[in-house]
Parts: structure tokens; C-alpha cells; sequence
């Protein structure tokens, strides 16, 4: 059982009325590794994040297709008791917005006194005490005053500082964190993503990393998933993928950035806009805004090319 | 080349809830030549929007000047200032609020028309949809028709009604994706070569700016704290705010970092006007604070060297070597 992977997503599908949000998503994550799932808004990537976690928006999305395979266990089988005890437990998970996550009228310190309590059964002296070093841990004063502020009382950095210790405060085996620093400036970015880069190493722990934003991915993790429409169009590890993208759609992304371009000079724009759910093609999803496209590339998924450490999945890969 | 706009010792105070001054902007002086970009970058809360709505006359200065022309739109009031708008138009984040959901595109941007009496709206607005890249068809329909992108699009035409000398943009394309993004930044900077339009830049992304912008000034706490040309700042920044702010911008990936963006980071938040320290008021989270600076806040001063354009920079220590 220990050498099966954290989590392995075998064959992913969600759909909602609309039509399929996911499809055919597969995807591993060993412990002590940080996989980045990148793409733009739309794509998929909080939902595919929410149904790991068993919190998808109820009706509206749902499971349609495949396992959601955690050390072992398939967590689309499980009732809501059991999820509830792996949820902030075994898997925990950072929001783009902590303001929504946290609760208003409760002070810091008995918000993660209740995760103690919960999942820990920590209480008196010795809840205080690991609340104190949790915020000692992840770079606020773990002093009396401090857990006695409102979250309001908080600036927005802050709050994320918070909201990662309440996730890390049962030393979690997998976090999943969706946009943690997409509301933040770029210097407190910084300073979070060295966070929970460092709290990810210190712990073992494997952890998916959400964000539209490729340098971040670049920066941090060492893989990563691009998802185009709902589905992966590649994978694979940070130097590979960016260093010699496949996939015209990951290479259009890439071009794009204001940094990869001559300053004042036009940017490779990607003609076109992302087919939304029900209207995406039987094919490749991307086929309407490839430079690359051929005449079955519309109405036949693409096959998996697989190389060592990158995968893309296109019937006329570059390179 | 005489200036377009010639800011002067621009300050703009706020009260908060509980009457104390909140000093958003202190004495801000910078002069914006035709046809040129000026981008203003800085964290959240260090006065980018109130120099921007304060330039706009959306907000009244509390002190200092606004040439535009012969204009000194600071003080200017009542039908002077109403034709002085004409000249100087804004584009923000978030095009949805900006736009009247009721209204269709025509009415929206021929709106501007309207309240200055200008003639010929119909072909004005076919023609503005055209320049932006939006379809004719888009004339008839609602904002909510519209993708982020689209609705950005709109928001620009209806800014270029009246042909503008000065588009101020507040975070224009801060809400969208890099792909939609790229494609909004090769229109502002088509509309600059095409008409010759000045703009002012604002964005806390800094890659984007350094993209778009002739000059930079860096922002902290309500002031200018560098500024100079767009790629001198970001090849050899002087003041360890900007050295800073450069190197948490994430990598481009594919691509190795430069050497000079050895990550420094930053430590302590983003600053509080409630809160503003003795002495330079980036010396609580300066990596290469001396005594000095917790007692003299530093001028902006000219920096030696004799470049062109000039490069300002206020630190007792520009250039000073980075954390160990
Ligand atoms: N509650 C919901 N009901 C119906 N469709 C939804 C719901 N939430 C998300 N979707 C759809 O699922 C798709 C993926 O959304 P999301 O996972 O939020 O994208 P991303 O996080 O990549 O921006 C989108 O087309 C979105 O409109
Ligand atoms: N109308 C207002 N009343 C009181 N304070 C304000 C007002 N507008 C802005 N401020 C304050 O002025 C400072 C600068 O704000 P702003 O110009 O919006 O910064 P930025 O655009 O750089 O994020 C902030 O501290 C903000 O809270
Ligand atoms: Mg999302
Ligand atoms: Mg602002």
C-alpha cells in the first residue's frame, strides 16, 4: 500500500447541467512533491480541486466520471462522516480569499484552537500552546494579543498566514491550495510562496498548487498540469514543459508573457476565446485557435505522446 | 518638447472614519510628454488610484497644481473643468462596474458624446468599435453579453470618445487572463503610435508596466520613491524598495533569472497610512537601513551620472549592496 502514490485521479470527470466542466483528467502526486495545475479562468481547475476534497457545489457539479484515488482509498465512494474526517486532517486546503474561508466573529487564535480540538483533541494549555507555535510557524507573533485579533483586524497577507496554519495545524499529507496569492502583492506573494514551499518540504507533504500563473509555477513546484477547456493538454516536469513545450496552447501561453517580449513591442496574442462547456468540439478544444491544426484534429481526441518526464496529448505536437 | 500634463507637489488627503488625515498622496511632481507612457507601480494602499482619480480632478487636491495646457485643472471649476475632461479620460480594473448594465454599447460609449455636445455620434461610435476591434454587431447588445476582454474593450472606446490627449488606466488589464491580457496591451499600444496618445500607467503587476511604459516611478507610502526610465530601473535599480519589488516578480518561465533578481524578500506587510514610521518610511522593512534613516526621511533627489531622461531616487543609500 505505502508505494502507492498520495493521490492518484484516475480518468476525472465533472459535469454540470451546462455540459462536461472535466474530462479524462488523470493526474498523480507523490509525498513531498509540489505539482502545479495551470491554466486560464474557466479551465477547470477549482473544480477538479474542490472534488477532491468531496466539496463540490451541490447539485450544480457533479462526479460523472472515474476514482479519486487517496493512499489507496477511492474518495468518490466515501459518505460525508468519512470525508469529514479527512477533510483538514489527512488533506487540507488554502483559498484564493481568506476573508470567505475564515469566520468573521471569531478570533484567530480559537479558529485554530477548533481545528486542534477537532482533528488534534487538543484543548486547554496545550491548544494554546500549538496555536502559538502554528503562528510562530508560519511568521506571526504567536503572542496572546495576536490571537485575540478578529480576522478583520488583518491585512490581507495576514489573513493567508492564518489560513495556512489552520491548514497545516494537522500536518496534513496533502494540501491543496487554489490562487493562495492571486489577491496579494507580489512582495507578500513572495513571502507566501516561500511559506508554504518551506512548510511543504519541513512536512513531506504533497501538494497541489492552483494558479493561473506560470512564473509562480515556474518558481515553485516541480511538475506541472496545463488544462485547456477541461482537460490536460500536457504535463510534465517544470524544464521540460517550459523549457520545450509540445503543445501549441502551452507555447501561445508562454510567448504571451509581457516579460518573454521585446518591452513596447506587440505580444503574440492567441486569436480567439476558450469554447465554453457544451460548446467545446469532439476533438481537440483547441483546434479553432491552433497554428498547427489538421483536418482531424476538430473531431478525434488526441492521443497521449509520451516522452520521459512530458506528456502532451495532440495529433501534431511541436517538436 | 514642452509637457503635455505638468503635475506639481500634488497631495491629496482623506479622512478615515474617525476624522484623522490619511495622507494618500504627499507632494508628487512628474510631467507627462506627449505621446508618452508613464507607469506607476507599488504595492496596495501606497496612493496609485488617488494619483490617478487626483490627475482626473475625480477627486479634489489638497494641495499643489495640474497643468494641463493652459489649464491648471486643480483649480479649475464648472465649464473649464467639464471641457478639460474631454482631454483626460480613465480606464479601470473592473469594466463590468464601469459599465451601466442597462445600457447598450452604443449608448455607452456614445454617452460621453452626449453630455459634450459633440455631433455625428452614430458614425463616431461605428468607428470606435472598429478601432477597439469590436464587431458592429456589438452595438445593440448589453455589457453582460460581453467577455472580460470584450468588456475592456468597451470601456477603452468609450474613453476615446472624445479623443483624449491622456488616457489614465487604473490595473486595465490586472483582472484579466495573460492571453486576453496581451491582447488589450497591443491595443493601448497601437492607439499610442496611431494617435499619439499619452498614457499613465497604473498596474501593481510590474512586468506589465516595464512592457508598456517609457518611465516608471515606484510608489510608497503616497510618494515617489524612483523614478526613471522604464529600462534603467529595471536593469539597475537604485533604491532597495524597487530592488525589492523586482525581484519577487516571478520568474518568466523557460527562462533562467537574471542574476540582479536574486530573490530579496520583503519582510513585514504591505505599509499602513494609519501607521507612518519616523525617517524614511521604508526603513521598518529595508534590508540596508542605517541610523540615518530612522530620523531623516530622504529627498527625492537627482541622481548622478547625467542620464537621459533624468533618474530620481529617494534613499540616504541608492544602490546599496543587497542582504547577505
Ligand atoms: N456551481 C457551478 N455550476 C455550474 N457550472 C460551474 C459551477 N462552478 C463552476 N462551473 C463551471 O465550471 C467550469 C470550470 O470552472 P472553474 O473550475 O472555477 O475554473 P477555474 O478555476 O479554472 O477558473 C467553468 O466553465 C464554470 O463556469
Ligand atoms: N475615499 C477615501 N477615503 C479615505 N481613505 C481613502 C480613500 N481612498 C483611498 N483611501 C486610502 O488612501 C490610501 C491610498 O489608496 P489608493 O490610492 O487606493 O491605493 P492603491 O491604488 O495604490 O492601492 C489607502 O490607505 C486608502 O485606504
Ligand atoms: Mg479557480
Ligand atoms: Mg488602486
Amino acid at each position: 500500500m505505502s508505494d502507492a502514490p498520495l493521490l492518484d485521479i484516475r480518468d476525472l470527470g465533472l459535469k454540470a447541467v451546462a455540459g462536461p466542466l472535466v474530462e479524462g483528467f488523470n493526474l498523480t502526486v507523490e509525498r513531498g512533491e509540489m505539482v502545479g495545475l495551470v491554466g486560464e479562468s474557466g479551465c477547470g481547475k477549482t473544480v477538479t480541486a474542490l472534488s477532491i476534497l468531496g466539496l463540490l457545489p451541490h447539485p450544480a457539479v457533479q462526479v460523472s466520471a472515474g476514482r479519486i484515488l487517496f493512499r489507496g482509498t477511492d474518495l468518490t465512494t466515501l459518505d460525508e462522516p468519512a470525508m469529514n474526517g479527512l477533510r483538514g486532517n489527512r488533506i487540507a486546503m488554502i483559498f484564493q480569499e481568506p476573508m470567505t474561508s475564515l469566520n468573521p466573529i471569531m478570533t484567530i487564535g480559537d479558529q485554530i484552537g477548533e481545528v486542534l480540538a477537532l482533528h488534534r483533541r487538543l484543548d486547554g494549555a496545550a491548544c494554546a500552546r500549538e496555536t502559538a507555535r502554528l503562528l510562530d510557524m508560519v511568521g506571526l507573533p504567536g503572542t496572546s494579543a495576536q490571537q485575540g485579533r478578529y480576522p478583520f483586524q488583518l491585512s490581507g497577507g495576514q489573513r493567508q498566514r492564518v489560513m495556512i496554519a489552520m491548514a497545516l495545524a494537522c500536518e496534513p499529507d496533502l494540501l491543496i491550495a487554489d490562487e493562495p496569492t492571486t489577491a496579494l502583492d507580489v512582495t507578500v506573494q513572495a513571502q507566501i510562496l516561500e511559506l508554504i514551499k518551506e512548510m511543504q518540504e519541513r512536512l513531506g507533504m504533497g501538494c497541489i498548487l492552483v494558479t493561473h500563473d506560470l512564473g509562480v509555477v515556474a518558481d515553485i513546484c516541480d511538475r506541472a498540469v496545463v488544462m485547456y477547456a477541461g482537460r490536460i493538454i500536457e504535463s510534465g516536469k517544470i524544464n521540460a514543459l517550459f523549457g520545450a513545450p509540445m503543445h501549441r496552447y502551452t507555447r501561445a501561453l508562454l510567448d504571451t508573457i509581457p516579460g518573454a517580449n521585446p518591452p513596447g513591442q506587440d505580444l503574440p496574442a492567441i486569436p480567439g476565446s476558450v469554447p465554453p462547456p457544451g460548446e467545446r468540439p469532439s476533438g481537440c478544444a483547441f483546434t479553432g485557435r491552433c497554428s498547427a491544426a489538421l483536418d482531424r484534429c476538430g473531431t478525434d481526441l488526441p492521443p497521449a505522446i509520451n516522452r520521459a518526464d512530458h506528456h502532451v496529448f495532440c495529433w501534431n505536437p511541436a517538436s | 518638447m514642452s509637457a503635455l500634463l505638468s503635475v506639481r507637489n500634488l497631495v491629496k488627503h482623506y479622512r478615515d472614519r474617525d476624522g484623522q488625515p490619511v495622507r494618500a498622496l504627499n507632494d508628487v511632481s512628474f510631467d507627462l510628454m506627449p505621446g508618452e507612457i508613464l507607469g506607476i507601480v507599488g504595492e496596495s494602499g501606497c496612493g496609485k488610484s488617488t494619483l490617478g482619480r487626483t490627475v482626473m480632478r475625480l477627486e479634489t487636491p489638497t494641495s499643489g497644481s495640474i497643468r494641463l495646457g493652459d489649464l491648471d485643472l486643480s483649480r479649475a471649476r464648472g465649464g473649464k473643468l467639464k471641457a478639460a475632461r474631454a482631454d483626460i479620460q480613465m480606464v479601470f480594473q473592473d469594466p463590468f462596474g464601469a459599465l451601466n448594465p442597462r445600457h447598450s454599447v452604443e449608448t455607452i460609449i456614445g454617452e460621453p458624446l452626449i453630455v459634450h455636445g459633440r455631433p455625428d455620434r452614430a458614425a463616431r461610435v461605428r468607428q470606435l468599435l472598429d478601432l477597439v476591434g469590436l464587431p458592429q454587431a456589438a452595438a445593440r447588445r448589453l455589457p453582460h453579453e460581453f467577455s472580460g476582454g470584450q468588456r475592456q474593450r468597451i470601456a477603452i472606446a468609450r474613453a476615446l470618445a472624445l479623443s483624449p490627449k491622456v488616457i489614465v488606466a487604473d490595473e486595465a488589464v490586472s483582472a484579466l487572463d495573460v492571453s486576453i491580457q496581451s491582447q488589450i496591451l497591443n491595443l493601448l499600444l497601437e492607439l499610442r503610435r496611431e494617435f499619439g496618445l499619452s498614457m499613465i500607467f497604473i498596474s501593481h503587476d510590474l512586468s506589465v508596466v516595464r512592457h508598456v511604459s517609457d518611465r516608471i516611478a515606484v510608489m510608497y507610502f503616497g510618494a515617489f520613491v524612483e523614478y526613471a526610465g522604464a529600462g534603467a530601473l529595471f536593469d539597475a535599480p537604485l533604491h532597495p524598495y524597487t530592488r525589492a519589488l523586482l525581484s519577487a516578480i516571478p520568474s518568466v518561465p523557460g527562462k533562467a533569472r537574471p542574476r540582479h533578481l536574486g530573490r530579496i524578500v520583503l519582510k513585514g506587510d504591505v505599509p499602513d497610512p494609519a501607521n507612518r514610521p519616523e525617517g524614511c518610511p521604508f526603513h521598518p522593512r529595508c534590508f540596508a537601513v542605517r541610523d540615518q534613516c530612522r530620523t531623516t526621511p530622504p529627498a527625492l533627489a537627482v541622481q548622478t551620472g547625467g542620464t537621459q531622461p533624468e533618474r530620481l531616487c529617494a534613499c540616504h543609500f541608492p544602490g546599496a549592496a543587497g542582504p547577505a
